[in-house]
């Protein structure tokens, strides 16, 4: 079978995001961008998948502009052998992207769309349940342990109380958590090889699907910050202060 | 055209997020309905009923609904959502899962974990974990929203008169199976709603040295949440986890022990009333978000903290 993993280019988690003066959005000019980390994780997941012979093809796809597929070069060089480029000037929503998604799926068949929780940029957390709903296949969500057996995907989900067992048959949507693995590290001979391996470039249009905005981002603007605190000498100053200052114990 | 709330529970109790996106969905400002969707949940149905300036309860009571699986819950909200303008739910775990199905199949585009209603049709979230706050105005015909609890204050639970009434499922969509869940029980607070949360981070060396965070959290009836590396490191189970990815928190105190604050970790925890930082590492980051800050060994200043409080 074919997996499917979508991968954005984000700012780096590393990198402090600045907002722009004119409160338009956060400054992208000049830094540094990376795969968004949950994103990697999907990438290993499937790549996992492919070496226990489960699967023959992982396809890496991102949406973005050109400089996305830097992003589908780092997914090519951990192990997915050929990528998807679709090519977009502005940043697209969710619910754009699922809709791509789902052509691509039409078009590739794969069993399995493995996909981050969420990017790290806009958090919104939906692309997979959207895409699920499009496509009406089974969907489990944040992952931290994923078994294939047959065509069935038993999977363990982190929700607020604890973890949940889920079970589904292929094809199906997996989301993954920070807890699933570890993602590997590009080795540089696996780099090189990389770049020619194939990367087809595609634009919206060529699928037939509308990327006009439903959210209009009227500002951007800083979190307030926090006035900055004091250093106590000791515990019995930290109790003091906390009974008497702030009265919270 | 009015509001509907997909109300958090267990079958059996309702959860205090729903309170705070009772609140939201009053800023909003127009006639409040919720949903009780479960099994054998008629006990959530009346909780829910005494909530003030909620009109009235729709209750879905159904096998199929027993463990909220995504696929079924977003096939019923659809088929109710012809009648609203709004649709909001918590942004749980919960939440995520079931509201951007419905998002898609109504085409149109989720609004995710709202801090402030502006007005009913613009909303104010957080992206980039936190280091930014986004204004948007969404164009769409029905508003799908999920709310940060956090960011609301919890609506009374009492003194409310709402009519319940009984509403057919939408049927078994068969597309998922839910095998069993392993959830943790404690006698402390839940870590969203408490008034007081201790968390440790790496620091804590061992999952075993929690206890000294517990022994606190019990004399402060205190939740106790982690930071990603102390679940990470496997001390603590994932649903300890405040920040970013895991819960976010905003209590009258907040007590971070051993941990650095990375920004992550700041996401789940920067709005909360006071911040306590004990680290022994004086460039800490999390040092520049606390309110007071005390620079020594954990394993001296818990032990301590715990003997001086009563």
């Amino acid at each position: 079978m074919k997996i499917l993993v979508p991968v954005k280019r984000v700012i780096d988690y590393n990198v402090k995001v600045r907002v722009k003066p004119d409160n338009s959005g956060v400054e992208l000019a000049n830094v540094k961008m990376a795969m968004n980390p949950f994103d990697e994780i999907a990438v290993e997941q499937a790549l996992r998948i492919k070496e226990a012979s489960h699967a023959e093809e992982v396809i890496a796809i991102s949406i973005g502009p050109q400089e996305s597929q830097d992003t589908i070069r780092t997914a090519l060089a951990m192990g997915a052998d050929r990528g998807i480029l679709v090519k977009t000037e502005h940043d697209i929503e969710p619910l754009a992207v699922a809709k791509i998604l789902k052509s691509i799926v039409e078009k590739e068949n794969p069993e399995l769309v493995i996909l981050g929780k969420q990017a790290i940029d806009d958090d919104c957390n939906q692309t997979g349940q959207m895409l699920s709903a499009f496509l009406n296949w089974p969907q489990t969500t944040f992952v931290s342990n994923l078994e294939l057996k047959d065509k069935n995907l038993l999977s363990v989900r982190e929700v607020d109380g604890g973890l949940e067992h889920m079970e589904c048959s292929l094809p199906a949507i997996v989301t993954v958590d920070l807890r699933l693995n570890e993602p590997r590290y590009a080795s540089l001979p696996n780099i090189m090889k990389a770049k020619r391996k194939p990367l087809e470039e595609i634009s919206p249009s060529d699928l037939g699907v509308d990327t006009s905005k439903r959210l209009e981002v009227l500002k951007v603007e800083d979190p307030p910050s926090r006035e900055a605190g004091m250093i106590l000498g000791s515990v019995d100053e930290l109790v003091d202060k906390l009974k008497n200052e702030a009265k919270v114990i | 055209m009015s509001i509907l709330i997909i109300a958090e529970h267990d079958n059996q109790n309702l959860s205090a997020a729903t309170l705070n996106t009772v609140t939201a969905a009053s800023d909003i400002g127009k006639e409040i309905n919720v949903l009780v969707v479960g099994h054998n949940c008629s006990n959530v149905s009346k909780q829910c009923s005494q909530i003030p300036n909620v009109k009235s309860i729709l209750e879905a009571n159904s096998e199929e609904y027993k463990n909220f699986v995504a696929e079924n819950v977003s096939k019923l909200i659809i088929d109710l959502s012809k009648d609203y303008s709004h649709i909001l739910a918590p942004s749980s775990t919960t939440g995520k899962n079931i509201m951007p199905r419905v998002a898609a199949l109504l085409d149109v585009m989720q609004i995710s974990d709202i801090i402030k209603v502006v007005d009913d049709e613009t909303f104010q979230r957080p992206i980039y974990a936190g280091n930014a706050l986004s204004t948007v105005k969404s164009n769409d015909k029905i508003k799908i929203i999920t709310v940060r609890s956090t960011a609301f204050e919890a609506s009374e639970n009492t003194g409310g008169s709402a009519e319940i009434k009984s509403i057919n499922g939408s049927g078994d969509t068969d597309l998922s199976k839910f095998l069993k869940s392993e959830l943790s029980s404690s006698e402390r607070p839940e870590l969203t709603s408490a008034k007081i949360v201790i968390s440790g981070g790496r620091g804590m060396q061992d999952g075993s040295n929690f206890g000294m965070l517990e022994k606190v959290a019990d004399k402060l009836g205190a939740a106790v949440g982690a930071s990603r590396a102390a679940v990470d490191a496997g001390f603590v189970p994932n649903d300890y986890q405040v920040g970013q990815t895991g819960k976010v928190v905003a209590p009258n105190l907040y007590i971070a022990v051993g941990i650095s604050g990375a920004i992550q970790h700041l996401a789940g925890m920067k709005d909360s009333k006071v911040i306590v930082a004990i680290n022994k590492d004086e460039d800490a980051p999390i040092f520049q978000v606390a309110d007071y800050g005390v620079v020594t060994d954990l394993f001296d200043a818990v032990p301590e903290l715990d003997s001086k409080i009563n």
